[in-house]
C-alpha cells in the first residue's frame, strides 16, 4: 500500500551549499532506490530556529514530498538518525485533505516559477 | 420635572452592556480542511504570548479542529518553527 508522505528535515548550518545539496540528493536517492516516487522537493534555505538545537541557532530546511510504501519509512528515518548533518526531521503521512492542500500549494509554486521564467 | 422620588439617572452615552458576540469556528466557516504545521505565522494565532496553545473557550474553534490545531502546533515546535517556551512572542 503506497501512501503520500512528507518529510521536513533540518541540516546543520556549517555545511556549504554544495555539501547541503549533496546531503539532500543522498536522501532523495535513497527514496528513489526504494521505489518511492518523489513529487516535490523544496529547499527553504537557511532559517532561524525558534530555539537552539545542538547549540545551533540556524539551519537549512528541506521538504520532500513523496509517495512510498509504508515499510520503507522506518529505514528512511533511521538513515536520518545516523546522519550527523541532520539536526531534526519529521515525517508525516498525509490524509486526503492534506494531499489536496499540498497539491494546491505545489501547483501554485510551479505556476509562480513558470511566470517568473516567462518574464 | 425632576421630582425627588423619581430620579432617573441619565447617561450621556449608553452604558456598554456586554452583548455576547457569538464565537465561531474559523475553520468551519472558511472551509479549511487541513491545518499546515509548516505555516508558523498562521499557527501564531492559536498560541498566547508564552507560546502556549489557547483553549477553545477563547478561540472558539470546534473540537475537531482544536485537535488539529494542537497537533500542528506540536509539529511546528518539533521542527523549531515555533518555540516551546517564549515570552513576548507577540
Amino acid at each position: 500500500m503506497s501512501k503520500q508522505y512528507e518529510t521536513v528535515f533540518i541540516m546543520t548550518p556549517v555545511l556549504s551549499d554544495d555539501q547541503m545539496k549533496e546531503a539532500v540528493s543522498k536522501f532523495e536517492k535513497y527514496l528513489l532506490d526504494k521505489g518511492a516516487q518523489i513529487l516535490f522537493s523544496d529547499n527553504w534555505g537557511l532559517r532561524k530556529l525558534a530555539y537552539p538545537i545542538q547549540k545551533k541557532s540556524t539551519g537549512f530546511y528541506h521538504l520532500i514530498e513523496y509517495i512510498a510504501d509504508g515499510k520503507i519509512i522506518n529505514d528512511f528515518e533511521i538513515s536520518f538518525k545516523r546522519d550527523e548533518r541532520i539536526l531534526r526531521f519529521l515525517t508525516v503521512s498525509l490524509d486526503k485533505h492534506a494531499v489536496a492542500y499540498s497539491e494546491k500549494k505545489r501547483l501554485a509554486r510551479v505556476a509562480a516559477q513558470a511566470a517568473k521564467s516567462n518574464v | 420635572m425632576a421630582s425627588p422620588g423619581n430620579s432617573e439617572i441619565k447617561y450621556l452615552t449608553p452604558i456598554a452592556v456586554d452583548i455576547k458576540k457569538k464565537k465561531y469556528c474559523r475553520f468551519k466557516k472558511s472551509g479549511i480542511k487541513y491545518i499546515d504545521y509548516k505555516d508558523a505565522d498562521f499557527l501564531l494565532k492559536f498560541v498566547n504570548e508564552q507560546g502556549k496553545i489557547l483553549p477553545r473557550r477563547i478561540t472558539g474553534t470546534s473540537t475537531k479542529f482544536q485537535r488539529k490545531v494542537a497537533q500542528a502546533v506540536k509539529r511546528a515546535r518539533h521542527l523549531a518553527l515555533m518555540p516551546y517556551v517564549a515570552d513576548l512572542l507577540k
